[in-house]
């Protein structure tokens, strides 16, 4: 079998290792524009802040393309797929036959078209290790740094340079921080952390016109920056598969098996648009465990065993200057609301089912939230007012909890 | 599911006295000192394990070493790793971004106040050759057992 893995980042690692759970003779060809090792994306930002270094950011050992036999071509870019003759074509030319295809090409930063953006001679994306090692390089202890987007790329990006430059100015068009993923309280408290740690926000706010070193805002304002920073969003990269007739919404449409509409080439990661189990609808879910489980998933499949991955859903766990905040699911139903010292807890639930949670800070547990709401675990069948207070598993029939803890089902 | 061929950990809740005397020795066992009193007294231990308490029922809860472990697939640094069916942490790769303890369904991979996750690794080397949970508790609640 003759596998080629477009992209190197988590999914297509993920493949490698589905791949290599079934097949360990069949041929592996990994190509991916950026000519690094395989390293974690979101890292880039602990790179910058000095907390990380290149050798420990990467995804997997320096061994590991020798190890699972993959060749591996770096630093050049796939410019067309042709599935009549099972073939990428790369930009030199070069072209890859594949017996089984997979794209895991992410994506892209979406950059706005504002008025005057040509000026702009320091304008950075921050998403790959290349963008950060470049907004590094731009940047030093005089400068003023404005960051369009307080989503969480545009806020790992504040804390990555705060203490390096002079100053840091966010701003978002939504009402709040990081709207995709927090309420109005919980986005709040954040909000006050950052600006506590000296980052200067403005919200309900956009650019309305950018000159070579300052900005017009829309609320009339003037901020001047030496470098600026688009973080207003990510757009999946599919221009290759639409190209090549892949059925495609936002994403690229893949079914349980993290194939597409096209035999043989299979999608996994930001560019795909699979099954979210809270959502009951496909979706796009830009977040490094799903690209994982997609991409092993995807992995199994092309090694010729079946298996079927339906559990993704929206999660995320942010660490920002302190804070922790974990999320999942949906945000509909009825509400549980605790606040106090210890931090902020919102549930949500319906349908006798756990569907959403947000976290912050008092997080210890949080999976067995998860777990519940992967399992759509039947909140009658637990002790819900413990847990609701506090996940554990001894809110759960003595029955389940036992088979859980000594290895006899797993959750 | 399918288990490892390996050692676990099996929880008997029905004899678990709720001593706690499990957190005080893998606290010990994992702190690197010498000297018990030391090494716990007037300190917050951070113990790899729990204790669950609700009503008369209490047991202990630690990692289950996964076959198919959702942390090591989730592990957005590659910090959490299977060695030798021990679900093990890179503490020097691990940024604390806590994706493991938003996705672990016992609740077992824990924060920790160095900043890299806490996890139960078996007692695999640290200074103690088997589990310090198993031999520290007085009324076998805890066992380890062939799988």
């Amino acid at each position: 079998m003759n596998y080629v893995i477009i992209g190197n980042s988590t999914a297509a690692i993920a493949a490698i290792e589905g791949i290599r759970s079934i097949d360990k003779q069949g041929r592996i060809t990994l190509i991916s524009i950026e000519n690094h090792h395989t390293y974690s994306r979101p890292l880039i930002s602990y790179l910058l802040q000095g907390k990380t270094d290149f050798d420990k950011m990467k995804y997997r050992p320096d061994s590991f393309y020798e190890d699972n036999s993959v060749t591996v071509v770096l630093g050049k870019k796939a410019v067309k797929v042709i599935p009549d003759m099972k073939a990428v074509i790369l930009e030199d030319s070069s072209s890859y036959e594949y017996d089984r295809l997979l794209i895991a090409t992410g994506s892209l930063p979406f950059v706005p078209d504002i008025s005057g953006l040509d000026k702009v001679k320091s304008m950075h994306t921050f998403m790959t290790l290349d963008d950060a090692l470049e907004l590094e390089k731009s940047i030093n202890d005089k400068s003023n740094v404005l960051v369009l987007g307080a989503g969480l790329i545009g806020l790992k990006c504040c804390e990555a340079i705060k203490d390096k430059v002079a100053s840091v100015t966010v701003i978002d068009l939504a009402k709040q921080v990081l709207p995709s993923i927090l309420d109005k309280t919980s986005s709040d408290i954040v909000a006050q952390h950052i600006e506590k740690q000296g980052v200067k926000l403005k919200l309900s706010c956009s650019i309305k016109q950018v000159y070579e070193n300052s900005a017009l805002l829309t609320d009339d304002s003037v901020v001047r920056f030496d470098a600026l920073v688009m973080a207003v969003g990510v757009r999946p990269n599919i221009s290759l598969l639409r190209a090549a007739g892949v059925d495609t919404n936002r994403g690229v449409l893949i079914n349980q098996c993290c194939a597409t509409s096209i035999e043989d080439i299979y999608c996994a990661g930001d560019c795909a648009e699979g099954y979210d189990m809270t959502a009951d609808c496909k979706k796009i879910l830009a977040l490094l465990p799903n690209a994982y489980m997609q991409g092993f998933c995807a992995g199994v499949n092309m090694a010729g065993e079946e298996k079927i991955y339906l559990s993704g859903m929206p999660m995320n766990a942010l660490s920002l200057m302190g804070l922790h905040i974990l999320t999942a699911g949906i945000y509909e139903g009825e509400e549980y609301v605790f606040q106090d010292k210890k931090g902020y807890k919102r549930l949500f639930y319906k349908d006798d089912m756990l569907k959403g949670f947000i976290l912050v800070d008092d997080i210890e547990c949080a999976g067995i939230y998860t777990a519940m709401i992967r399992n759509k675990t039947l909140l009658s069948s637990m002790d819900f007012d413990l847990i609701k207070k506090k996940p554990a598993l001894c809110a759960l029939a003595q029955e389940r909890r036992t088979s859980l803890l000594n290895r006899k089902e797993t959750w | 599911m399918q288990v490892n061929d390996m050692k676990m950990i099996k929880v008997n809740e029905k004899w678990c006295l709720g001593c706690h005397l499990c957190e005080y020795y893998c606290a010990f066992a994992n702190s690197g000192v010498e000297d018990m009193v030391k090494a716990l007294k007037d300190m917050m231990i951070q113990p790899k394990l729990r204790i669950e308490q609700k009503d008369k029922i209490s047991f202990a809860v630690s990692c289950r070493h996964c076959e198919d472990p959702i942390c090591v697939k989730s592990c957005i640094t590659g910090a959490l790793s299977i060695i030798d069916n021990v679900v093990s942490i890179d503490k020097k790769r691990c940024i604390g971004c806590y994706t493991c303890v938003l996705v672990c369904p016992y609740g077992a991979v824990m924060p920790s106040q160095e900043g890299a996750v806490r996890k139960c690794e078996l007692c695999v080397g640290n200074s103690v050759s088997s589990p310090a949970c198993v031999s520290a508790c007085p009324n076998k609640a805890i066992e380890l057992v062939e799988v």
